[in-house]
């Protein structure tokens, strides 16, 4: 049997480093060694690329350096700015904290322990079925007691890239600290912190061909940031731990390419997005998710109809194609994708859904080899299911 | 480790007695696809014994599994076999399953129980109720 190249898909779960990434990484794992902290020249080297790295990935977000934090994911930078908001507003007597249905567990979860443990408020936004949320409900929805906002750039799941600089400007208006989780956002479309109105944004590394374990918080002046991580001065003593360089040096590289070559990737993969979304939707009962004139543009997110996702992605797998889905079984508890749910679908076919996230490095035959593939098991597995064939006879309605 | 034992996915990968008996004695179907799951297992019964069976299951990999295993194992077996299977013998057959699938096997015993008692009831034969627990419907919504 000829052994095809795997298809990866799934980069919005985390991508391939790039080359680039992996050689500016390299120097800094047995040569350039030093700890930033130390006065001799091993670690003034080292603290000097630190300080470079700040630099470039500020520049990509129209950040100033001193506003930008070296942090060890996305999720902590999550975590850390949505309690350092919440603390700071909690002094001043204001609890109450506003964000969407849709976002990252990081945020969602960090939030639930505010709410549980220091009796915080938390307005869900309504994120509708397009997957957007509206700037004027975020106006409608603040209170004088609102200390932060928080509402995610661009969905992990559907792709959807909400108002941000609208919402922005609402936040800024209002005088309410303002966090956005960029993580899906930055390096894949255009990100300006001063344009956007952003007083706090999360970014974390691989999911632009930059290395796990690494990720940054911008704060913008004036904002105050709480510590993290007690203990030494690093990162202006907001988040101590020796920091790790080879990977700071490695994500800021990622970025810097990631930016230089978003219009030329953007363009290209609109296109494959396009092709490959108007051939699945020729599938009977099939439904895209998401609003797609407001959305990333490598990410698909589509439900079929009688099949549950799970079986769609082992299949998918043994076709040598690497998917996601936001079905229960696939998330480990019993309930769909709680994005799915939040945008109004029905448990029975949230549980049929399928992610396709597509990179740079995807070519044309990887989008032909995904618009044969799934037609494929989508109409396998839709032969054995009960629930689809008593769709077909009419004893049950179709709800797309 | 991979989430599923090889067994698992040979059953997945090609399972054993997928489709519909069109003049089935007994029909079982359980689950509820607001959960994820749904397993419809279709029996043709001569002298007590299951000498054809057939599945349809909406589901996820060891649902699907799962199905194709209880088929095999009852196949060809007097009912009074057919009865005594147990979700335990369907997930250890196929080498395990993971902890928050072992509801799978579950509705595979079910479905089972449910198409003997539809044989049963269909055709008049009296049977010790026992045997048929009633599931509440609400009982497969996991909320």
């Amino acid at each position: 049997m000829e052994t095809k190249r795997t298809v990866y898909a799934d980069n919005a779960a985390t991508t391939a480093m790039s080359k680039t990434a992996i050689d500016a990484m390299l120097p800094y794992l047995d040569k350039v060694y030093g700890n930033p902290s130390s006065l001799h020249s091993a670690g003034q080297a080292a603290k000097e690329a630190l300080e470079a790295a700040r630099a470039d990935v500020a520049a990509c977000l129209g950040a100033q350096p001193n506003e930008i934090y070296f942090t060890s994911c996305g999720s902590e930078s999550d975590n850390q700015a949505i309690r350092s908001a919440a603390h700071t507003g909690a002094l001043k007597g204001k609890k109450h904290i506003i964000s969407t249905a849709f976002e990252h567990h990081a945020v969602l979860h960090t939030l639930e322990r505010l709410k549980k443990e220091e009796g915080f408020e938390i307005t869900y936004l309504d994120v509708h079925s397009n997957g957007v949320v509206k700037a004027e409900e975020v106006k409608a929805a603040i209170r004088p007691d609102t200390c932060l906002v928080t509402i995610m750039y661009a969905n992990n799941e559907i792709g959807t890239v909400q108002p941000i600089r609208e919402i922005g400007a609402v936040c800024r208006e209002a005088k309410v600290t303002f966090h956005t989780d960029a993580v899906q956002a930055v390096g894949h479309i255009p990100v300006n912190v001063v344009e956007d109105n952003i007083d706090m944004l999360s970014l974390s590394a691989h999911k632009f061909h930059g290395p796990k374990g690494i990720g940054a918080l911008y704060c913008r002046k004036g904002i105050r940031l709480l510590p993290f991580i007690d203990g030494g001065a690093q990162e202006r003593n907001k988040r101590a731990g020796t920091e790790n360089i080879a990977e700071i040096v490695a994500m800021a590289a990622a970025l810097k390419e990631a930016c230089a070559n978003m219009a030329e990737n953007s363009a290209r993969l609109v296109k494959m997005r396009d092709r490959i979304v108007a051939e699945l939707s020729k599938i009977p009962h099939s439904k895209v998710n998401g609003d797609m004139t407001r959305h990333l543009p490598g990410t698909i997110n589509m439900c079929f109809e009688g099949i549950e996702g799970e079986g769609l992605l082992l299949h998918l797998d043994d076709k040598g194609i690497c998917a996601s889905s936001g079905s229960a079984c696939t998330s480990g508890s019993l309930d769909p994708s709680h994005v799915l749910l939040a945008i109004g679908l029905p448990h029975e076919v949230a549980h049929g859904s399928l992610r396709l996230s597509l990179c740079e490095y995807n070519t044309e035959e990887d989008a032909d080899r995904i618009i044969k593939a799934v037609p494929e098991v989508v109409e396998y597995l839709r032969n054995m299911s009960p629930v689809w064939k008593e769709m077909e006879r009419g004893e049950l309605p179709h709800i797309i | 480790m991979a989430l599923y034992s090889e067994k698992v996915m040979d059953h997945f990968r090609n399972p054993r007695n997928v489709g519909e008996i069109p003049d089935a004695d007994g029909i079982g179907e359980v689950g509820n696809a607001r959960c994820g799951d749904i397993m419809k297992i279709y029996l043709k019964i001569e002298n007590d014994v299951i000498v054809d069976v057939k599945f349809n299951t909406f589901g996820c990999g060891s649902a699907i599994a799962s199905s194709s295993m209880a088929t095999e194992l009852i196949k060809g077996k007097p009912l009074s076999q057919a009865l005594e299977l147990t979700n335990k013998a369907v997930a250890e057959a196929l080498d395990g399953l993971p902890a928050h699938k072992m509801h799978c096997s579950v509705l595979a015993e079910e479905a089972i129980r449910a198409a003997i008692k539809d044989y049963y009831d269909k055709n008049g034969i009296e049977y010790d109720k026992s045997q048929f627990p009633e599931h509440d419907e609400d009982e497969e919504i996991h909320e």
